[in-house]
């Protein structure tokens, strides 16, 4: 009895989560192009003109090169800074291991209003280049969590065995230490991927008269207008996000971190946060 | 507490040398001043206590920690300031350390890899070490697909493949089970007989019978300091101290003209209270206070009339003699041979060392 009722609770709350996203992809095949239920027909007339939309195209293309570009630098810098951190004491380094983790539980508007005034005040232009610094604030967080957690579960062993076996300092990088954190590191940055994708708060600060696909559904939705194509858009930027967190949430579960008898380098398992793939430092 | 003691064989130098090592973590003393010389061919044991700094002066050995003071020579090479990598040893690691994202004839060729080992040698090495801990057909599987035993094999293999001079061995068998740890202790004898004379076996370990099975000889530690350095055999017959007594074997120390003596169990027999004593042997009355059937022996703990305690031991071979006579709370007379009496005071250690190196074996 009171496994089906939990069965029935579970279901509901599910729904609850996915029942609207259902409906936008439903209005997204709506022959109409008013949203009325029922719905008068099906129909996909409305993929082609969104495709054909050049506003779309253009966003939808910066969204792609902002997030692409901020994934990159936040694996380049986001891994550097989990191995020193991890690898080395140094003055000030709790110190920046909070700083790093801090775009994560600052509230965008924060950071947004904050890099605003910052590129007022050394009059930088509006730009990709600045969308992506924006994007790049948060993303770097993502990968740095990724990677710390695996080298802080990681046997300290590994190394020495390798340095020990005649590897030097790099060697034993590129050999064990990279390959070790490598599914971490791609987790890491899908995520990162998926969070720059979707991102509004901090966009809206740093893009100037720019849109990014999110503020160009934003703006739609806002103004009441295309709301079929803004439909389609959604349903495809759902599509987009969901693979690389899908693809992340596998690639963080089978490590093959071995665990041996002697109790070292035992980690919890629970790599289902959805933000953080691995469990946070 | 060691001295330098010269070489049986007569190398030109020890293959591994310590001088006055020193390490300190924070306010605690891993090792004061260590003194240690383990000749070329040695199946040396480190053995003491956890946190007594065996592990410590391994990881010196390798190269893993640097000596807050003094140094360590390899064949004569001091090599204190050289990184792990540039040292002829190489170390088999307590949770073995194999590289998980690596097969296991990977794991093995390792080692000739980063040495620049071209990739068909390489194979035959690495498939040649797996030979010799008969894992040869496993090459192909993952780490995480063996069983722990296996493992450990695997790890010795691939500390063996670059033909080091020395062999570092950090509780190699620790998390194997009693039956599968005795074999492996008789397989790592096989293997260093294998590898002839050039390779020298540096173990360490906490269980003393291991140490006795395995070694050519022992240095007992305990808080950073070497207590004794022997052969099994001198280590077991004449301890140096009450410490060595008692971490090899039972601590059984008695007072004897004002001095402290150990007297293993084994060597004391028991014999009816009325009994004489017989010539040239100490003995003392007692009531036996407990009884152990241990399967091949038994164990009888023994109060003696002046108040000190004694444990003695007898092999299970005679069933009909006198089982009544040793139940508990029975009177019994204990007797054994005054050369098998060790003075274990501080005092008396040195002598008692120094006395048995002049006795030729």
């Amino acid at each position: 009895m009171a496994r089906v009722a939990l069965r029935v609770w579970v279901a509901l709350i599910v729904l609850f989560l996915l029942f609207p996203i259902l409906l936008i992809a439903l209005y997204a095949f709506n022959e109409s192009n008013v949203q009325s239920w029922p719905l008068p027909g099906l129909s996909t007339k409305w993929f082609a003109s969104t495709f054909h939309n050049e506003a779309m195209r253009q966003a939808l293309w910066l969204s792609v090169r902002a997030a692409l570009i901020a994934t990159t630098i936040a694996i380049v810098l986001g891994s550097m800074a989990a191995f020193a951190v991890h690898r080395f004491r140094f003055f000030g380094r709790e110190t920046v291991s909070f700083l790093l983790v801090l775009p994560l539980a600052l509230p965008g508007i924060i950071t947004g209003m904050a890099l605003n005034s910052f590129f007022a005040w050394g009059t930088v232009d509006f730009s990709l280049t600045t969308i992506v610094i924006g994007h790049a604030t948060f993303c770097i967080v993502t990968v740095y969590n990724n990677a710390l957690a695996r080298l802080r579960r990681t046997q300290t062993s590994l190394v020495e065995a390798s340095m020990d076996l005649g590897a030097d300092g790099w060697q034993t990088f590129r050999h064990v230490t990279l390959p070790m954190v490598a599914t971490a590191l791609v987790a890491g940055g899908l995520l990162a991927f998926a969070l720059s994708f979707d991102e509004v708060i901090v966009t809206t600060f740093t893009a100037g008269a720019q849109n990014t696909l999110p503020l160009w559904i934003f703006g739609n939705i806002r103004l009441g207008q295309q709301l079929p194509q803004v439909n389609v858009v959604v349903l495809m930027v759902i599509v987009v996000t969901i693979v690389p967190v899908t693809l992340a949430q596998r690639l963080t579960r089978d490590t093959g971190v071995l665990r041996t008898g002697t109790g070292r380098g035992r980690a919890d398992a629970s790599t289902h946060a959805a933000v953080a793939a691995e469990p946070a430092p | 507490m060691s001295e330098v003691q010269p070489d049986p064989r007569g190398a030109p130098a020890p293959a591994v040398s310590a001088r006055g090592l020193r390490k300190v973590y924070g306010d605690v003393v891993a090792l004061a001043r260590l003194e240690l010389d383990v000749w070329p061919g040695e199946f040396f044991t480190l053995l003491g206590p956890s946190g007594s700094g065996k592990t410590t002066t391994l990881r010196l050995i390798a190269g893993f920690e640097r000596p807050d003071a003094g140094g360590v020579a390899l064949d004569g090479v001091d090599v204190t300031s050289r990184p792990p990598y540039q040292r002829d040893v190489n170390t088999v690691f307590q949770d073995y350390a194999l590289f998980p994202h690596m097969t296991i004839a990977e794991n093995v060729a390792y080692g000739l890899m980063v040495n620049g080992v071209g990739r068909r040698a390489r194979a035959a090495r690495a498939a040649e070490a797996l030979r010799l801990v008969q894992l040869a057909e496993l090459g192909a599987r993952k780490p995480i697909q063996l069983s722990g035993g296996q493992r450990q094999r695997v790890a010795l293999a691939r500390a063996l493949v670059n033909r080091p001079r020395v062999l570092l061995l950090d509780e190699p068998l620790g998390a194997l089970d009693l039956k599968l740890r005795q074999d492996m202790q008789l397989e790592l004898k096989r293997i260093q007989r294998e590898l002839s004379e050039d390779v020298t076996f540096v173990y360490v370990t906490h269980d003393q019978d291991e140490a006795l099975t395995m070694s050519d000889r022992i240095a007992v530690f305990s808080t950073g300091r070497i207590e004794q350095v022997g052969t099994p055999r001198e280590i077991y017959e004449r301890p140096a101290n009450e410490f060595v007594a008692g971490f090899v074997g039972t601590s059984n120390v008695v007072a004897r003209d004002g001095r402290r003596c150990t007297v293993r169990p084994e060597k004391i027999r028991l014999l009816p209270p009325d009994a004489a004593a017989p010539d040239g042997e100490l003995s003392e009355l007692g009531v036996v206070r407990e009884v152990v059937y241990l399967g091949a022996t038994t164990r009888y703990v023994v109060a003696l009339d002046n108040g000190e305690t004694l444990v003695a031991m007898r092999q299970n071979d005679e069933s009909e003699d006198g089982a009544a006579s040793e139940e508990r709370g029975r009177r019994v007379r204990l007797a054994w041979r005054a050369q098998h009496m060790t003075a274990v005071d501080g005092f008396a250690a040195a002598d008692a060392q120094r006395e048995h190196e002049e006795v030729p074996q």
